[in-house]
């Protein structure tokens, strides 16, 4: 993706979001909805349209969990790691989803933890891209990872 | 005549293949030529049996459950398209004593009506609260609020009529109606079930907030990990604001009110109020120092009402019905209903809105039907992660704000986690300090530092490397957290480390 792209891009965005109250965070999620993530080099566009500083979005940015300044991998999997996942094995289905991807041929996965998905009377949760899948056996995340991408 | 099915939309249901439910009765009815109305309504909250599917029938509501599509095709066999037997089914849902033995207030309709339905709603008794607000002067609104006894769901339990009251009394141009939809506590999902089971009864609740305080612009600040609350909201305020029941005239009463989903970005910390509103600010969720409250100087130092989902929804029953039937549930100071919500390792979990009073045990067992592993329950955390964990010896304890706290405890936003005899609650334990220390806002030092030593500490005590002398530095740590933080996330983070110390000592290789 061009630089020059995605500057005229996120002016758009700006355009759309910069005269709500608090526009930051909408900003960032349109900015991230778009592109996937938000690039380090939109950090000064984005400052000089809401007159902060480089380093007020810069910490914002860094902050939040959500947001991120690098491209993400094809397929994101974020498995939940808080107590109600865990009291139902979350640590041995990371440990498995881990194993299974490191070995993976496509090697477009991601595993990241999350801290709760709000189906915690149906851990282990866990999301792929922006699909919620609950009581997650090994079995039933091997099929999953099976289907995105064609096959593993 | 059609046949009216439902099959749930609530996330719960979607993560266990509700949709892929929904194509294949689609499919296997348009196949045997059979007209059906297919309505995606909430879940009833009996989560081991999602995806459930109802059929309405002349008796009544008939479920199914848990139905995965390779299901549907033997269903349409046995013909539960007119409610007859089938070894999925569950008879009459209202039957279900799951159900028949809660007090549904606040989720009264959440499973029953279609969520974005303004007519389902509307013939549900819904906006019969606001019909009455706005026939009220402010102050009598707020009166109705604090007669009703009740005390904020989300976790700090403060009496939500003296914060309305603190926001009437300041006098200024703009005020605000923020609701705090950043659930995220482990082992909790009212906040989420109810946003997209019954939208309309939050926006009520914030309308009628808006009507007692003076307000005319409100925000929901939704966290990122629930995308279908988002989009359920969003459908609701447009139609909500089409009919006539948010914008510049509410319902011709010359009286305005604006709403908005605002979206979190994955931070803990913004679950506390200032942190909050500092995210809704557009900065980073660090939190306030108070005083000033937020009900003086809020959001973008406006007089600011800031309360749970939860409560906020339970302002339309109270206006309707009246504070004194509201109040008539619960026990000592705490009044009305909670929507437990029973998760973890828990063979039946799912949410039982009750009375306040109910035992842990009751809904362990009676409700709950013991541990999904079918092993012994050897602890239960209420309150979310930084609610203490309770041992067998005080699970007859009534659920109740006071008698909680006398137990060093919390009720917190009313989730339960069940953890089995496989539990290590040294470990646990650990998380909770690892928890902190990735969540911690970093303004104020006892959390901010104190969580980081908290986990190498565990470390060592789990590593067996002088564990007295780090039990005696874990508890004198746990006390500077505990005292000297300026909001819950570093002040209850002992909650759980403390409370996994003392009654499960064994754990941490030390004995009592």
């Amino acid at each position: 993706m061009s630089q020059a792209y995605n500057h005229e891009q996120i002016a758009a965005i700006i355009a759309t979001q910069q005269d709500r109250p608090g526009a930051l965070l909408p900003i960032l999620h349109d900015i991230q909805d778009a592109l996937g993530y938000i690039p380090p080099d939109s950090v000064a566009q984005i400052a000089s349209a809401l007159n902060l500083s480089r380093a007020e979005v810069h910490g914002v940015i860094t902050f939040y969990h959500h947001f991120r300044t690098t491209p993400p991998a094809k397929h994101t999997i974020q498995i939940c790691c808080a107590e109600a996942c865990q009291s139902m094995g979350a640590e041995h289905l990371v440990a498995h989803a881990e194993q299974k991807i490191a070995v993976r041929k496509q090697g477009d996965c991601t595993v990241q933890p999350v801290y709760c998905l709000g189906l915690c009377a149906t851990s282990p949760a866990m999301m792929v891209d922006d699909q919620l899948h609950a009581r997650v056996t090994t079995e039933k995340f091997d099929r999953l990872i099976k289907k995105i991408g064609g096959g593993s | 005549m059609s046949i009216k099915i439902f099959v749930p939309g609530d996330s719960a249901a979607l993560a266990l293949g509700a949709d892929a439910v929904t194509r294949a009765i689609l499919a296997e009815a348009a196949r045997r030529n059979i007209a059906v109305n297919l309505v995606r309504n909430g879940s009833r909250g009996m989560l081991w049996l999602e995806p459930l599917v109802e059929v309405q029938t002349a008796k009544g509501r008939v479920a199914y459950g848990p139905v995965s599509a390779d299901d549907v095709a033997g269903l349409f066999d046995a013909k539960f398209d007119q409610g007859d037997k089938h070894a999925l089914g569950l008879g009459l849902t209202e039957e279900i004593p799951y159900l028949k033995r809660q007090e549904r207030l606040t989720f009264a309709r959440v499973g029953i009506t279609d969520p974005v339905s303004l007519e389902d709603y509307l013939a549900h008794d819904g906006y019969q609260g606001l019909h009455k607000a706005l026939t009220m002067p402010a102050a009598a609104i707020v009166q109705q609020v604090t007669e009703s006894g009740l005390r904020g769901r989300g976790g700090a339990a403060f009496p939500t009529g003296i914060k309305w009251q603190t926001v009437l009394n300041t006098a200024a141009a703009q005020k605000y109606i923020v609701c705090n939809a950043d659930e995220g506590d482990s082992g909790t999902f009212a906040d989420r079930m109810l946003m997209e089971g019954d939208p309309f009864v939050l926006i009520e609740g914030m309308t009628i907030a808006a009507l007692a305080v003076g307000a005319t612009q409100g925000y929901i600040y939704v966290r990122s990990e629930y995308p279908y609350a988002i989009t359920v909201l969003n459908e609701a305020i447009e139609i909500a604001r089409k009919a006539g029941y948010l914008g510049a005239n509410i319902l011709q009463s010359g009286k305005g009110f604006q709403l908005e989903v605002r979206k979190g970005a994955g931070s803990y910390v913004c679950g506390e109020e200032t942190a909050l509103l500092e995210s809704l600010e557009g900065k980073r969720g660090i939190v306030r120092a108070k005083p000033p409250l937020p009900a003086i100087s809020g959001l973008f130092g406006k007089p600011t009402v800031i309360n749970n989902v939860i409560s906020l929804a339970s302002m339309p029953i109270i206006l309707d019905k009246g504070a004194a039937f509201y109040k008539d549930y619960g026990m000592g100071c705490s009044r009305g209903t909670l929507p437990f919500q029973l998760a973890g390792n828990i063979r039946h979990g799912g949410l039982i809105e009750k009375a306040f009073g109910v035992t842990l045990r009751e809904l362990l067992y009676e409700f709950g039907g013991g541990s999904a592993s079918g092993r012994p329950i050897k602890a239960v955390q209420v309150g979310g992660p930084l609610g203490s964990y309770l041992p067998e010896s005080q699970w007859d304890t009534p659920l109740d704000y006071e008698a909680y706290t006398n137990l060093w405890a919390v009720l917190g936003h009313g989730g339960i986690v069940v953890h089995d005899d496989r539990a290590d609650l040294a470990k646990l334990a650990r998380y909770a300090m690892k928890f902190c220390a990735i969540e911690s806002c970093g303004k104020c030092t006892p959390c901010r530092i104190g969580a980081t030593r908290g986990v190498e500490v565990m470390d060592k005590i789990i590593a067996n490397q002088d564990r007295p002398a780090q039990v005696e530095l874990l508890r004198d740590l746990c006390d500077t957290m505990l005292n000297g933080s300026m909001c819950a996330m570093g002040g209850m983070t002992p909650y759980p480390v403390l409370s996994a110390l003392n009654h499960f000592a064994k754990d941490f290789g030390v004995v009592k």
